[in-house]
């Protein structure tokens, strides 16, 4: 009878380390497809090869997947891979020489890093991000204004002052006279912004971007405050570059009129 | 885990000496040299596991360790971890063992069921954890909702949160733990207690829960552990606020984004008070049994 028992409490975990072995198999065989596919276009191309690896702030990816799509449609041959991600955390990955071509970054004091790394050429600004006040989805909690941030009785997320987004906010609080009164200082502006469409937070300061990406679940208020802190994002192709051609091309495609078109659709705005 | 055949060293005192013998003659072959076929895989899991704590101990900025550790945020951090992590353990030691027993039984239908139920919060992604948090507890969830709407009162962002969190992901390793103890202890000790006729909350008292002693201060020091490294679950439903709901892991995380050094100073004040507690629980209250 012991043995039984035994026997039955094995069979779920069998069961797990099953599901385990498995998905450890899939997602093996997922990840060697874009690697098996990515070298042929470069060895079909010329010397220097066609592929590039972006690294760019998190509240880029999707003008920038978009940017990406256009550039490979006007570069047949060429293959951009983006790694999306806080800025900080780019660059410390840049500086430790992680395999890179160009870098987007949200601030300029982590493009600051990397170029006193000497790890990049010279950055040029390329687009500007102002905050914006999200209220989820109808603004069931009647928010008003920056002023209801000063409000110990509501609900509000901002992001911590170690991160961008957080910095911003201290300089449109310190303009508005403001002493706001925070429940939670989120990691990133992702994280503020997902307590915002779980209407957990009456409103949360994040940037316009976030809000237009965000879609119907959130809306957006602007205040004039937001002015004072617009957020400036440099570009730069790296050093470590293995194809500085395309790497350049790419920056160029960003900074262009159609890159801009699409940056100015996500909600930024020129720098 | 003790092997079933020494359990009876624990509670066999009474019943014969030649018990105690028997334990001992199936010792003797462990006490010669250790194999190479098992001293090989050992050696790498033992290194896999302590090399990176030791260039954690070795990486960190220890000339800057007083202005780090000094400052508010690290010890408020820590006080939060612990007190939080420990009220944690509390409330799941006393939902937990209950639990446990029943699944025990021998005759419980849908034992594997709930057993594969109860294992969820295990292979569940902790941040997800805190989303499923969210939909019952969360301001607008299903209990969190009618509560909030009566009392003005919500889980999220308050240190209740971050125990809630931690009971979510800790309860699983006692269950299990003193499950498994339950299942490997033996219930003819309290079959004879019944037949003599002590009641059953009798039995539960004086013999289950001796026996099962080992299992069950086992379970507590996993949980324990798993409540104050926990983070994905508490970033999620508690947020991330100084004194109210910011554990050392989030500090640790935050510090990343600035300051690695300091990051990785938090991380061995965390290390250090968490094997102490460990060391000082053992010394006091698992030896005993």
């Amino acid at each position: 009878m012991k043995t039984a028992c035994t026997h039955k409490a094995r069979q779920p975990l069998a069961f797990f380390a099953l599901t385990a072995v498995l998905s450890l198999l899939l997602s093996a065989c997922g990840g060697a497809q874009p690697q098996g596919t990515a070298p042929s276009p470069s060895s079909e191309g010329s010397a220097t090869g066609r592929a590039i690896t972006v690294l760019a702030a998190a509240s880029l990816t999707e003008a920038f997947n978009q940017i990406g799509k256009e550039f490979e449609a006007k570069n047949p041959g060429s293959k951009v891979t983006f790694s999306f991600g806080s800025s900080a955390t780019l660059a410390t990955q840049i500086v430790q020489g992680a395999p890179a071509d160009v870098f987007a970054s949200a601030s300029p004091a982590t493009m600051k890093v990397v170029t006193d790394a000497a790890a990049a050429n010279a950055p040029k600004d390329f687009v500007s991000n102002t905050l914006e006040i999200a209220v989820p989805k109808g603004n069931p909690h009647k928010i008003s204004g920056l002023k209801d941030f000063g409000d110990e009785s509501r609900r509000i997320a901002l992001c911590a002052p170690q991160v961008p987004c957080g910095a911003a906010a201290v300089k449109v609080f310190a303009e508005a006279k403001i002493v706001p009164k925070p429940d939670t200082l989120e990691q990133d502006v992702k994280a503020a912004l997902q307590k915002v469409a779980f209407d957990e937070v009456d409103a949360a300061l994040v940037y316009k971007t976030d809000v237009i990406a965000a879609g119907d679940q959130v809306d957006g208020m602007e205040f004039p405050e937001a002015q004072k802190a617009i957020n400036v994002y440099p570009i730069a192709t790296l050093k470590d570059s293995k194809n500085p051609a395309l790497a350049q091309a790419f920056m160029d495609y960003v900074l262009s009129p159609e890159g801009q078109s699409v940056l100015t659709k996500a909600g930024f705005a020129q720098s | 885990m003790p092997s079933p055949d020494s359990k009876p060293a624990h509670v066999g005192a009474k019943p014969a000496t030649q018990r105690a013998a028997a334990t001992r003659a199936t010792e003797r072959p462990w006490q010669g040299r250790i194999p190479l076929l098992l001293a090989v895989p050992a050696a790498v899991a033992l290194l896999f596991l302590l090399l990176p704590l030791a260039g954690l101990v070795i990486r960190a900025p220890w000339t800057e360790a007083r202005t780090v550790l000094a400052g508010a945020g690290a010890l408020q951090a820590l006080k939060l971890s612990l007190i939080t992590a420990t009220v944690s353990v509390i409330i799941v030691l006393l939902v937990g063992v209950p639990l446990a027993w029943i699944l025990a039984r021998p005759n419980l239908r849908a034992a594997s069921l709930l057993r594969a139920l109860i294992t969820i919060p295990l292979v569940l992604p902790p941040v997800v954890g805190g989303v499923a948090l969210f939909t019952v507890l969360g301001r607008t969830g299903l209990i969190g909702r009618p509560l909030y709407r009566l009392t003005g009162f919500a889980f999220p962002f308050t240190p209740y949160a971050v125990i809630l969190a931690q009971v979510f992901v800790a309860l699983p390793f006692l269950v299990l733990s003193v499950e498994g103890a339950l299942r490997a202890s033996d219930r003819r000790y309290e079959e004879a207690a019944s037949t003599l006729g002590a009641r059953p909350v009798t039995i539960i008292r004086r013999i289950t829960l001796p026996l099962i002693g080992p299992g069950i201060a086992a379970g507590a020091v996993l949980a324990w552990a798993r409540a104050l490294g926990e983070f994905g679950a508490t970033i999620t439903f508690a947020g991330n606020f100084p004194g109210t709901t910011r554990t050392m892991p989030l500090e640790v995380y935050l510090a990343l984004e600035t300051d690695p050094g300091s990051a990785l100073l938090l991380s061995v004040l965390l290390l250090g008070v968490s094997v102490a507690v460990l060391a000082l629980l053992r010394e006091r209250w698992v030896s005993r049994w």
